[in-house]
């Protein structure tokens, strides 16, 4: 009782006005720096909206959106597109929903980015009245999906079903079709580009990349010396070479080993180069995290008679991936860039499309500031979601911190 | 009839060496303790008494002799190890407590899995067990939020959801600040009274003196002295462990 009377407050914050005293202008050089920093920053800033917003000559941006996302794919089959993103924001908005935080970011940030598409305030020749229609239906579905997923009660396990029959129908009918089909005529993927052509890569690299990566990493720790000794070469040998010349690898050499006649197809190739390649570093950063989880803990697991297998799934690989989320998400990211790599394969990803377009056009050689400025916006706002998830996901499962 | 089924032994080891390279760790042990038995192993560090325990639910592996647990020989059949250790508890020095789940978790996690009992019963029995060891107000908690002496308990709890035969405790008090170690002790003794079979290693003699049946004192990888609680604490026969009762029990 005494104890909670005596009990004192911390003192309270410091205004701003008394703050600024304290740290900015707490002497004759400090102040002078202050000084000497707004006005860089003022500077700065102007000569960057300056440039944005008048010098920039944005035309070849503005000319093509739809090449920068989609590539060349037909433009009369634009609405597979659209119904492609209508399942992803539909999905999307339910996770967010269902799953909470972790998803959050990227559900507004994707909404956002319709948004923007739809009511870009000035006349894009492209971007027809349906088509921004269509984006501003996404932004509904994306909060429509988050009320569902909010009021109805959806299992985490069904709402991973239905992402994975969603990307299957995604992958393999809507987007490519089937030959001589009317309603889905076949759209070979050389056709594909852009935007669409990068995340395909990014998210099915990350995707396929991860459960290949840990079943390597306990390869690796495995007592088999056949299995140990397989997982051991190939994670060496795949990290010892760059992806560039896994990719060339993929081009070229697999071309002879198949059957003659046979064609793979070239978006393929480059899937499986960048999935191997990211699954034996995450294998590597798996490993680490496996080596980080006590040695109690499995005997904890084996004193209660679970098997190896139980012991591995339910208390080390959870323990372990904690360990190692930021690592793997940093891997996921320059997974995300290095699909630019892909370039060499001739697949038109974003940053191939750039150059694409401003070799396309004799004024655009100018503009190639322009163009580039552009891709690396778009290739920042993911990479900068994903490390706010990364970040999120971190504290979402630091509650049973040791 | 029920004196003879309570004699019946249910761990039972013969002659077990254990070497670590070219240590040997344990010189030929040999050992019988009868269901609802209580034996206490005491001994200096590096003495092999971890190690010993630790065999018994294979752990460690003995290279010699024989263990048999509940008429189950310890051999290289991983199934047989597997059924060993369902029958076996076993609470640990470290706790080893699984941080990233929550106390009821980590002590349904082996009655699911193992037992393949239905969560309902699991849950049923893990707060039964929480309410016998006194915390089942932590039950949603997570083992970093608990103290040492929570978290023991917590693990008690855990290797008792599996119902075993034999408890085995390897040190389960040397991890704890001094103010804690009681309630552990009384959790123990509670269970020991409740006819528990108990292995435990442990250096706090009044525990021996008040629950232990028999008492067996490690040297150098071999069992120098045994006897009951009487005769060790009053008429021990080895100047080994004279002297080291002597400087356990002179503070």
């Amino acid at each position: 009782m005494s104890v909670s009377k005596i009990t004192s407050r911390p003192p309270a914050p410091p205004g701003l006005r008394t703050w600024m005293r304290e740290n900015l202008f707490n002497n004759w050089y400090n102040g002078l720096l202050t000084i000497i920093s707004i006005i860089f920053i003022v500077i700065l800033t102007g000569v960057v909206l300056r440039w944005i917003f008048v010098d920039a000559d944005w035309r070849p941006v503005i000319q093509s959106p739809l090449l920068y996302l989609i590539g060349q794919y037909p433009r009369d089959m634009l609405w597979r597109i659209g119904l492609v993103l209508v399942l992803i924001s539909f999905l999307i908005g339910v996770s967010w929903g269902v799953w909470g935080g972790l998803v959050s970011s990227f559900a507004i940030t994707m909404g956002t980015l319709m948004a923007i598409f739809a009511l870009i305030p000035f006349q894009v020749a492209e971007l027809t009245f349906s088509l921004r229609g269509v984006m501003l239906v996404n932004v509904v579905l994306i909060y429509l999906g988050f009320i569902l997923g909010r009021k109805v009660s959806i299992s985490g396990r069904n709402l991973a079903i239905a992402w994975f029959l969603a990307s299957v129908i995604i992958i393999f009918v809507l987007l490519p079709g089937f030959d001589g089909s009317e309603i889905l005529p076949k759209v070979p993927t050389t056709l594909w580009g852009g935007l669409l052509v990068t995340l395909i890569l990014a998210v099915g690299g990350i995707l396929l990349s991860f459960p290949i990566g840990v079943a390597l990493a306990f390869g690796r720790r495995s007592s088999l010396p056949v299995v140990k000794g397989f997982c051991i070469a190939f994670i060496e040998s795949i990290r010892g070479v760059p992806l560039v010349t896994i990719l060339f690898m993929f081009s070229l050499i697999l071309q002879v080993f198949l059957p003659a006649g046979s064609r793979f197809d070239r978006l393929l190739r480059a899937l499986v180069a960048v999935t191997i390649f990211s699954a034996a570093y995450t294998a590597e950063n798996v490993r680490g995290g496996l080596a980080a989880v006590p040695p109690g803990q499995t005997e904890a697991g084996k004193a209660v008679g679970m098997s190896s297998l139980q012991i591995n799934m339910f208390i080390v690989l959870p323990q372990a991936l904690k360990a190692v989320i930021p690592a793997i998400v940093g891997q996921f990211i320059s997974l995300f860039k290095d699909t630019t790599l892909v370039i060499i394969l001739g697949i038109n990803e974003l940053l191939g499309m750039g150059r694409a377009i401003i070799n396309s056009n004799a004024e655009f050689v100018q503009l190639q500031f322009e163009v580039y400025m552009f891709i690396a916006l778009i290739f920042w706002i993911f990479s900068y979601a994903m490390s706010h998830t990364s970040r999120q996901l971190e504290t979402a499962l630091g509650v049973g911190e040791r | 009839m029920d004196d003879q089924r309570e004699l019946q032994p249910i761990v039972v080891c013969r002659d077990v060496h254990k070497w670590y390279g070219n240590f040997e760790a344990l010189k030929g042990i040999s050992m019988e303790v009868k269901l609802t038995e209580v034996v206490v192993i005491f001994g200096p560090s590096g003495s092999g008494k971890s190690t010993f325990i630790r065999t018994i639910n294979r752990l460690e592996e003995h290279q010699q002799g024989d263990i048999i647990v509940d008429g189950i020989e310890l051999g290289h059949d991983v199934r047989d190890i597997e059924k060993i250790r369902m029958e076996t508890g076993m609470v640990f020095q470290q706790f080893n407590l699984f941080p990233h789940l929550s106390v009821m978790q980590n002590i349904t996690l082996a009655p699911m899995q193992v037992r393949k009992w239905s969560r309902d019963k699991s849950e049923e029995i893990a707060m039964q067990l929480l309410e016998r060891v006194g915390i089942p107000e932590q039950a949603y908690k997570y083992p970093a939020q608990l103290s040492g002496g929570q978290q023991q308990r917590v693990a008690m709890a855990r290797a008792l959801a599996m119902q075993p035969k034999v408890m085995l405790f390897d040190e389960p008090t040397s991890a704890l600040d001094p103010e804690m170690i009681k309630e552990v002790l009384d959790v123990m003794v509670e269970l020991a009274e409740s006819g528990m079979t108990m292995l435990v290693v442990t250096h706090e003699m009044g525990f021996a003196r008040g629950v232990a049946d028999r008492m067996f004192f490690f040297d150098e990888g071999l069992i120098v002295e045994s006897g009951t609680p009487e005769q060790i604490f009053n008429d021990p026969q080895e100047d080994r462990t004279k002297l080291f009762l002597s400087q356990i029990l002179q503070h």
